[in-house]
């Protein structure tokens, strides 16, 4: 037995922001960040909403990589705000912010950190969520994952609860047309790690394969072309909804040991998420091959790769990988991030102790051990191919 | 080597000696300290309520056995479900976070500690898959 558990409504494509007029409530408090409201979609979804009859009230203090205090502060507002809508607006750090103070409004008794499947929430008694992503690649708009950063520990805590799920998801490719290059590569490569570990996760479902497929079949399409070109509106609507296929793909089965160890890496060294994650993907491929060797061959059959054999096509897929990110002057190791090997090396052991503890260990094909955790993060530093 | 009868105190004994016997946990493990009831609930076949007291500590075990109630020995987490679960856990056909997430079990205690320790968790499962088991 297993769920897949999705928003009881996404709402896509050009002019889907304007599903807010039909939104039946009285009060909306909008999550985002600075960036997002300079950029004027604050004020836009704000229009919507009051047009749907709400009055709206805006907290724009998230920040990327965002801490406990943050969702604190959040949590506050909306207690003395009362509302009964939150929409969440931004990329992921807004979206997941949006969550956990959904979650400490309806219950001012648990801590960010008890946020767990295991405890029933009972949430949608005060309120209900949207979402609406303005950057391609998190998936959080449809996703039960509330990543929060404990700044104190230098830790990314991966919580999770069913029960926030958004209501609505929205999905329109206007909001992500105005994301710088760099942000659209970090973003898109995201997208493309969370599509490719839920595909091969021992925990994978019939449901998730198709979007996982689906996503990863537009990631290698379209990602490069609006890198290329910011202005090509076909490549960012259809990389907006396979940012969303991919949420709804990992969600339902599990991130695998790319996020365990981009976790590690971006809470330590104070990374992008996407960059962080997606660097370690030829390397987790190889080292997953072991395990999941036919998985991958299919992923590369599914986006052209010719192949005789189930290792060309491993080969030929690692390959693929490290071209996108070339294309897209992501680094294709950790050295090329800028971090030193004294430095790198220092901060081993934490590196390994936090991705030993990351969900993403739980259910991927094969599951490291302390060595081989250590071993992939030395052989992603210095780009050499993983051989064990 | 003969097949020992689950829930029972030979199981659990020997449950310890293999958990003790593998470095795969050890390693996994070796920061954790805490105690669990292990609870097989009434269903197909299995009468009473069976509790295994199971102290896990650094690595190793500690110490494992049964317990006579749930009441008796004061554990910091309680893993609990339907024999017949615990039968399908054996046997390896669920997971012991997967079936948390889908309510097969139920955990009393830190989850956020729990999920720190999940190749732990699946060692210990592991563990119990390597004793030969005559389910009721």
């Amino acid at each position: 037995m297993w769920e897949f558990t999705t928003p009881r409504t996404i709402v896509m494509g050009e002019g889907a922001l304007e599903y807010l007029k039909e939104v039946e409530g009285k009060r909306a408090l909008i999550v985002t960040d600075k960036v997002i409201r300079g950029l004027g979609f604050v004020e836009k979804v704000a229009k919507h909403l009051k047009e749907a009859g709400m009055d709206v009230k805006v907290f724009d203090d998230v920040e990327p990589e965002h801490s406990i205090e943050i969702v604190e502060r959040g949590a506050e507002l909306a207690r003395e705000y009362g509302p009964d809508w939150f929409v969440a607006l931004g990329g992921g750090s807004c979206i997941d912010a949006a969550k956990a103070i959904w979650v400490l409004y309806e219950r001012p008794d648990i801590r960010v950190g008890e946020i767990s499947p295991l405890i029933k929430l009972g949430l949608r008694k005060k309120a209900k969520l949207i979402s609406i992503p303005t950057t391609s690649g998190t998936g959080s708009e449809v996703s039960w994952a509330v990543v929060i950063t404990n700044t104190e520990e230098m830790r990314k805590m991966e919580l999770a609860s069913k029960e926030v799920v958004a209501d609505i998801s929205i999905i329109d490719p206007e909001l992500p047309l105005s994301m710088p290059p760099k942000l659209t590569a970090d973003t898109g490569i995201d997208a493309l790690a969370n599509a490719m570990e839920a595909y091969v996760s021992q925990w994978r479902n019939e449901f998730s394969d198709a979007l996982a497929i689906g996503a990863i079949k537009i990631i290698f399409e379209y990602l490069s072309r609006v890198y290329k070109n910011p202005e090509d509106k076909e490549a960012r609507e259809k990389m907006h909804y396979a940012a969303t296929m991919a949420g709804l793909a990992f969600s339902n089965s599990q991130i695998g040991v790319a996020h365990a160890l981009g976790h590690s890496l971006g809470a330590i060294f104070k990374i992008p998420h996407g960059r962080t994650v997606a660097v370690f993907l030829p390397y987790t491929i190889r080292y997953n091959a072991k395990e999941a060797m036919d998985r991958y061959a299919t992923i590369a059959g599914a986006i052209n790769i010719k192949s005789e054999t189930d290792q060309q096509a491993v080969d030929g897929l690692i390959e693929a990988v490290r071209k996108l990110l070339r294309e897209l002057d992501e680094p294709t190791s950790v050295q090329e991030m800028g971090i030193s090997w004294e430095d790198y090396q220092s901060k081993l052991n934490d590196l390994v102790e936090r991705a030993i503890a990351s969900t993403g260990t739980i259910a991927n094909p094969r599951v490291p051990t302390a060595e081989e955790y250590r071993k992939l993060f030395i052989y992603a530093f210095k780009g050499e191919e993983v051989d064990f | 080597m003969e097949k020992l009868k689950f829930p029972s105190e030979e199981w659990i004994k020997a449950f310890k000696e293999e958990v003790n016997r593998n470095k795969a946990y050890e390693e996994a493990a070796k920061d954790w300290e805490g105690d669990f009831l292990f609870i097989a609930t009434p269903d197909e076949g299995l009468e009473k309520e069976v509790v295994f007291y199971v102290d896990l500590w650094h690595g190793k075990c500690r110490d494992a056995y049964v317990v006579p109630s749930r009441d008796a020995k004061k554990a910091e987490f309680i893993y609990e479900g339907p024999y017949s679960n615990w039968k399908k856990l054996i046997m390896g056909e669920i997971d012991p976070i997967r079936g948390l997430l889908m309510r097969k079990f139920k955990l009393t205690g830190s989850m956020m500690k729990i999920m720190r320790y999940t190749k732990a968790a699946s060692e210990l499962v592991k563990t119990a898959q390597k004793i030969p088991t005559e389910f009721i």
